[in-house]
């Protein structure tokens, strides 16, 4: 068994079986404690409903009472091959930030369809939000199959106008499956009534994805935190890639000057002369003064710029026009700017075409934009350090916006 | 990296997040197995201190193999530690025989919380919560913010992109902070053995019977179980499919009273 966990998100428009499907596969699988199911039982005879999955995933009252899915929730599930945190992600284009929240989360995902109703908005929604995010694993499975009489014509139809879709956002779904998550069949058992498709059941998909690989690449160290211990001063933080060693030369940016690692530290590892890509450490280093924010690097391949240009995701109903304030964070970078320039924006749900040189994002919309900062920060592209690639931004304290640099 | 390093970076990192944010901060300590977990890894965060007082809210409930571990472990690892009681409220007799187990937690535990917090202007509150331990707290940020009231508001909770936690906006009064929101029970045992951690013989069999779950005395009950040990205790959850509150009383009153204890600002 494989040590990793591996975080699934799931994904689709509401009412397209997401909670359902989640319920089904942990029910099939013998993953629900019995208690749990007694209480789902003795809630859905209160609602006076028949069994609701859903509810595995759907805990709040609000949610159960109203049927639909509010927040995302992280649920643990193992098979034989590894162990998988699933998180199911809410269906209303009003959830829009929650579900961006758990995307960003995920290494893969399941994208549902539903057989009778197909492609909807939020299907197109998420299906670009998962492309934007770097989530290349995706299964699509086409739920309710059991409303289309089981037709494999149905499902040919259905899986032509996705294929299509998804090309257009970029996304080049691993698997299309053939699904009903309320009858659980092609969840995690084969179905007999779906015997015309020959492909993995949705269990069989998430075996077959592979955790994220990390590829061996030039240190790179956010400055998380200064403390004083013992007299001495330590950097705290985590690698964000690479490898430091004992004796590194590092630059401190973006201010370009230089340190030497003195010492790598580690509570109860005292003989510690390495450290690599995902540890949190404490570094003693000679050299330049470093602060929260700055960024250590093995070499100059950052950008150390105060105009950032990216694509970002509007979460919130607000609309955003140029010229708002709002704070850039980066890792442990933070930075004042606003949108300078909105280059392009564009509603992935809408036929409408992009519009340029806007003026305007609104909720749900993503835009090419140029971003100016009152401070110098320390960038990459999010294809070669993601944590340096990728940033939020806030306005008066709360996230409005995602983002990725292109 | 193996999956508990990996698991234990990631609660260091919100850890010292948190600690930079805040300055001054507080962690909540339980005394069972979760907040003790995290009171470890606080430890390793800052190189063997803990930089910040430690809350124990006492409902004087609790058992006495508790107190006596507190104490010790308390001067061991030199805590700073605060002892918070809702004195009125233990004095005019409320107990888990009085009222519902909702008005007792929400009086002795999330009150006591309340003016603890409101005394010492505390921003930031490190709470050893988990998602796999209960429908509601699988919906829970890790910056979790709430307002003068200390309410929840689980309708409209903020993004949480990547690592990225919320900053402080005008109406949020401190953030509730949840570093092993991520591990599971069975990962904490895991870790437990692994960092040696230790632990009040309560989860310990004794004439067939141990707690897997411990907080108040007359709201716990014991389950059947021959684990002895740590190792045992793996071995009884890895075959196990029993959730693991199936002991605790506040959960059976009502379907929802866990949503609705967190909602008032309970933990």
């Amino acid at each position: 068994m494989e040590d990793r966990s591996l975080h699934i998100v799931i994904v689709g428009s509401v009412d397209h079986g997401k909670s359902t499907l989640i319920g089904r596969l942990f029910f099939d699988s013998g993953s629900l404690p019995p208690e749990k199911l007694e209480e789902i039982k003795r809630v859905c005879a209160e609602l006076g409903r028949p069994l609701e999955f859903a509810y595995v995933m759907d805990n709040l009252e609000e949610e159960r009472t109203r049927g639909i899915t509010i927040d995302i929730a992280h649920t643990f599930f193992t098979t034989t091959k590894r162990k998988y945190v699933i998180i199911d992600a809410p269906g209303h284009k009003e959830f829009l930030k929650n579900m961006i929240s758990g995307s960003s989360q995920a290494e893969a995902a399941i994208l549902l369809v539903e057989t009778t109703r197909g492609i909807q908005e939020q299907t197109l929604r998420h299906c670009y939000i998962l492309s934007l995010l770097g989530i290349k694993q995706v299964a699509v499975t086409v739920n309710k199959m059991d409303l289309a009489g089981y037709s494999e014509a149905a499902f040919l139809d259905l899986k032509k106008k996705i294929e299509e879709v998804t090309a257009k956002y970029g996304i080049t779904p691993s698997y299309i499956i053939p699904i009903s998550a309320m009858e659980g069949e092609n969840v995690a058992k084969r179905s007999e009534k779906l015997s015309w498709y020959k492909g993995p059941t949705v269990l069989e998909a998430l075996d077959s994805f592979e955790a994220m690989r990390i590829e061996e690449k030039g240190a790179r160290f956010p400055v998380q935190d200064i403390y004083e211990i013992a007299g001495k001063k330590i950097v705290a933080g985590r690698i964000e890639a690479g490898t430091l060693r004992e004796g590194q030369e590092l630059w401190v940016l973006p201010g370009k000057t230089k340190a030497k690692v003195a010492c790598i530290k580690k509570y109860l590892e005292p003989d510690l002369n390495e450290a690599r890509v995902g540890e949190c450490v404490g570094l003693v280093l000679d050299g330049a003064d470093v602060k929260r924010g700055d960024i250590l690097s093995e070499s100059l391949a950052p950008s150390i710029t105060t105009t950032v240009h990216a694509n970002i995701f509007w979460m919130i109903d607000k609309d955003y026009r140029l010229g708002i304030p709002l704070t850039f964070k980066c890792a442990t970078q933070e930075a004042r700017g606003k949108i300078e320039r909105i280059r392009r924006r564009f509603d992935p749900a809408s036929e409408s075409d992009a519009v340029t040189d806007a003026d305007k994002i609104s909720q749900a919309e993503v835009a090419e934009v140029d971003i100016t900062l009152s401070a110098e920060v320390a960038i990459e592209k999010f294809s070669d350090i993601p944590e340096l690639g990728r940033f939020v931004l806030e306005h008066e304290g709360h996230p409005v916006a995602g983002g990725i640099i292109i | 990296m193996d999956h508990l390093t990996a698991l234990e970076n990631k609660s260091i990192f919100i850890i010292r997040e948190a600690y930079y944010r805040f300055r001054n901060i507080a962690m909540l300590w339980s005394v069972g197995k979760d907040s003790t977990t995290l009171l470890w890894l606080v430890r390793k965060a800052f190189f063997g201190e803990v930089p910040f007082p430690v809350i124990h809210i006492d409902t004087t409930y609790k058992f006495p193999e508790m107190y006596r571990f507190r104490d010790e472990y308390a001067k061991k690892w030199g805590l700073n530690l605060i002892v918070g009681r809702n004195e009125g409220q233990v004095e005019a007799g409320m107990g888990p025989g009085k009222g519902t187990k909702l008005d007792c937690c929400n009086e002795l535990k999330t009150n006591a919380l309340k003016r603890i917090i409101e005394k010492n202007g505390f921003k930031g509150l490190l709470l050893g919560i988990r998602r796999d331990e209960h429908g509601i707290r699988a919906k829970e940020r890790v910056f979790s913010p709430r307002d003068e009231n200390f309410k929840w508001d689980y309708e409209d909770q903020p993004a949480e992109l990547w690592d990225q936690y919320k900053s402080t906006a005008a109406e949020d009064n401190h953030f509730r902070v949840h570093p092993i929101l991520h591990m599971t029970e069975l990962d904490i045992w895991k870790y437990i053995k692994r960092e040696n951690i230790p632990l009040t013989e309560l989860y310990l069999s004794k004439s067939g019977k141990r707690y897997r779950s411990i907080g108040c005395a007359p709201c716990c009950s014991p389950i059947d179980s021959n684990a002895s040990n740590v190792d045992e205790i793996i071995a009884e959850l890895e075959s196990s499919h029993t959730s693991e509150r199936a002991g605790r009383a506040q959960d059976k009153e009502d379907a929802y009273t866990m949503q609705k204890l967190r909602s008032l600002g309970y933990m």
